[in-house]
């Protein structure tokens, strides 16, 4: 580096520094002008008794029991609930609640402003590898009822605590797949199986597979490593979130998803050009594992 | 001729002693009836004659349960990752041969829970949110989330524990909080007690005790 690059560089973090102090001090105004408390979603036993209720109750059972009550818009064997824990109100599991007063929102993944029930539509084509219910379907309308319930009261447009899944700093190694693997054997294999196959009891699973191909599909969030490493963090092993380090958290979630599974929906013919136009992100689509061509079916 | 008689009757005597003694050759269901004849007394006596258990004084049943779960319990009183007197040295008692055997034997026993149904049973109690949804406020996962969702157990290392004693599971979630249990896989028991009072202790053995275990397959 000469000293003018070290001149550039610097003065770029100080303008980002500054930029981020002022949106630090921006936030603080914020949430001291709306006071951001931790928000409570109201309990199951307070869903009303009539033809709203009714509605609202669809919804919870769509989340919890996705392949009964929607099944034909699932093409794998996961449930909606398996990555928002909770029937979507834990906080840092992606709850509903959150989502709900953020949306209508920009989505970077179709270039479009999406209002919730597209939302929902995103998560039923690649999470639950199926198609997506038409925006008027019941499905649907029982989905926003459900959400639209949960978030009663919540302040509007606001980022609430507890949003998504926590970001995890950088780790301080480069993910790895053999110390993933110990990780996978030490904290996981008991429900997920040690082919991620996961674990069955009579119709369904009772521990979601996490690879193969009744797993999420290449095209999900969380087949992107930081997302999966920020999910298992939080959440996993399950009962025991917070307990992996972060390092740990990224180095399991890298030999997850360096696994194969069902095809991104939007595939082009050909895996590089599939890589090409969207999986320019944190992902191991399109790469080498072994020998086997990841997005590539063995 | 007198004494090649009697010193064959007692050469023969001997090495019926060496095949009784030979363990190996002990079945499960003998095991359960009879005991191993070395110092492991008939397992019947103390959990029942179909392995269902004496619910009133503690004793698990534990006909129907995973035969991995079962030899992992065993294997745990020996290591002292379970401590309690009465199981610890019966099953120092056994070779790992006979704790297959006896665990084969239990597992396929038809579970007989007999759920106490006179109470606590209810829904929309205390007992039936912890058991079936949870305390999340917390972190803690429903107890059926990982023993089932009538709590019959996910094979092979989720026991069932619906219609057991109550005092029994109620002694277990104790012995975990002080540290007497210690075997639990990834600690995720431990983590589970860290979560509930006494209180909740009473209200949640008491209803997983009072429901049925539909066995599942
Ligand atoms: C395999 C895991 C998985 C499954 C199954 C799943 N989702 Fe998601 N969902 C995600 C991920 C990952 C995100 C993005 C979270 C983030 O990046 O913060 C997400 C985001 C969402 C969001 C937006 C959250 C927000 O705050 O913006 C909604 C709403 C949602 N999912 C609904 C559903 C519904 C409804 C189903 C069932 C039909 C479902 N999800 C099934 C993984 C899953
Ligand atoms: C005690 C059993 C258990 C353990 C141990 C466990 N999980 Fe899970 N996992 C679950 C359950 C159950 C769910 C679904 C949550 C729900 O439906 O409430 C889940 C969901 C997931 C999901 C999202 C759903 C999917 O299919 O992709 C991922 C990813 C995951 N676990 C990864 C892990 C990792 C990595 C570990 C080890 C660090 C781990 N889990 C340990 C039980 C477990
Ligand atoms: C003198 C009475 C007695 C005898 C005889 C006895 N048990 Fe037990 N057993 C108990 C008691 C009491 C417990 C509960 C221990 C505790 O509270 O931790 C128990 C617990 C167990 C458990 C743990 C069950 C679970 O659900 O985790 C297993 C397995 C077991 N016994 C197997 C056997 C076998 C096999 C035999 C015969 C070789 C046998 N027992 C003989 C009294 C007995
Ligand atoms: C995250 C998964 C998980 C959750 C949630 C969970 N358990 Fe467990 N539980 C286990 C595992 C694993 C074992 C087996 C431990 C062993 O191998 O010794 C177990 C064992 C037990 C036992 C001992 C059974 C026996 O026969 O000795 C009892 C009692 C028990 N759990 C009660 C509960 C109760 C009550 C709850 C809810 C408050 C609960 N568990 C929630 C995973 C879980």
């Amino acid at each position: 580096m000469n000293m003018k690059q070290i001149l550039i560089c610097t003065s770029i973090i100080m303008y980002g520094q500054a930029a981020l102090a002022q949106k630090a001090e921006h936030a603080q105004a914020v949430t001291e002008a709306i006071k951001i408390k931790p928000y409570l979603p109201p309990t199951e036993d307070t869903i009303p008794d009539n033809e709203f209720g009714a509605m609202v109750r669809f919804g919870r059972d769509i989340f919890i029991d996705t392949q009964a009550h929607a099944g034909k818009y699932v093409g794998n064997g996961l449930n909606c609930v398996n990555c928002h824990l909770d029937a979507g109100r834990l906080a840092n599991s992606a709850p509903l609640w959150a989502a709900w007063v953020k949306y209508p929102a920009y989505r970077g993944k179709n270039k479009m402003v999406n209002i919730m029930q597209e939302r929902f539509q995103g998560c039923f084509k690649y999470s639950m590898n199926g198609k997506a219910p038409a925006t008027d379907s019941k499905e649907l309308k029982a989905l926003t009822s459900y959400a639209f319930w949960l978030a009663q009261g919540a302040p509007t447009g606001v980022d609430l605590p507890g949003r998504g899944y926590p970001g995890l700093a950088k780790p301080e190694k480069k993910p790895d797949f053999k110390r993933g693997k110990q990780v996978f054997a030490e904290n996981c294999v008991l429900c997920h199986g040690d082919k991620g196959e996961g674990t069955r009891q009579n119709a369904g699973y009772v521990f979601p597979p996490l690879w193969g191909k009744d797993s999420f599909n290449w095209g999900a969030g969380m087949h992107r490593i930081n997302t999966a490493a920020a999910f298992i963090r939080a959440n996993m092993p399950l009962g025991k979130g917070g307990s992996l380090s972060n390092q740990q958290a990224w180095d399991v979630a890298y030999y997850v998803n360096s696994h194969e599974r069902p095809q991104d929906p939007r595939f082009k013919g050909d895996v590089a050009a599939t890589k090409a136009a969207y999986h320019q992100h944190q992902c191991r689509y399109g790469d080498k594992s072994g020998n086997h061509l990841l997005g590539k079916k063995p | 001729m007198k004494i090649t008689v009697v010193l064959v009757m007692m050469l023969s005597m001997q090495v019926f002693a060496i095949s009784v003694h030979a363990a190996a050759t002990l079945t499960g269901d003998a095991i359960a009836r009879q005991g191993n004849g070395n110092g492991a007394p008939p397992c019947m006596s103390c959990h029942g004659d179909k392995g269902q258990g004496v619910p009133a004084v503690g004793r698990p049943y534990l006909a129907g349960q995973s035969k991995t779960y079962l030899v992992k319990q065993l294997t745990d009183f020996l290591n002292k990752r379970r401590s309690n007197s009465v199981m610890q040295p019966i099953a120092s008692a056994l070779t790992a041969q006979e704790i297959n055997a006896v665990a084969t034997y239990y597992s396929r026993l038809p579970l007989r829970a007999a759920p106490n149904k006179q109470k606590n049973g209810a829904q929309g109690t205390i007992g039936e949110s912890l058991a079936s949804k949870g305390k999340w406020s917390v972190g803690m996962p429903a107890c059926f989330k990982c023993h089932g969702d009538k709590g019959q157990g996910i094979a092979p290392n989720f026991p069932a524990i619906s219609g057991q004693s109550s005092k029994y599971l109620k002694a277990q979630l104790e012995h975990w909080q002080k540290g007497e249990r210690s075997n639990d896989p990834v600690g995720l028991m431990q983590a589970v007690v860290e979560h509930l009072n006494d209180a909740e202790i009473a209200a949640v053995t008491k209803y997983i005790s009072a429901q049925s275990p539909a066995k599942a397959k």
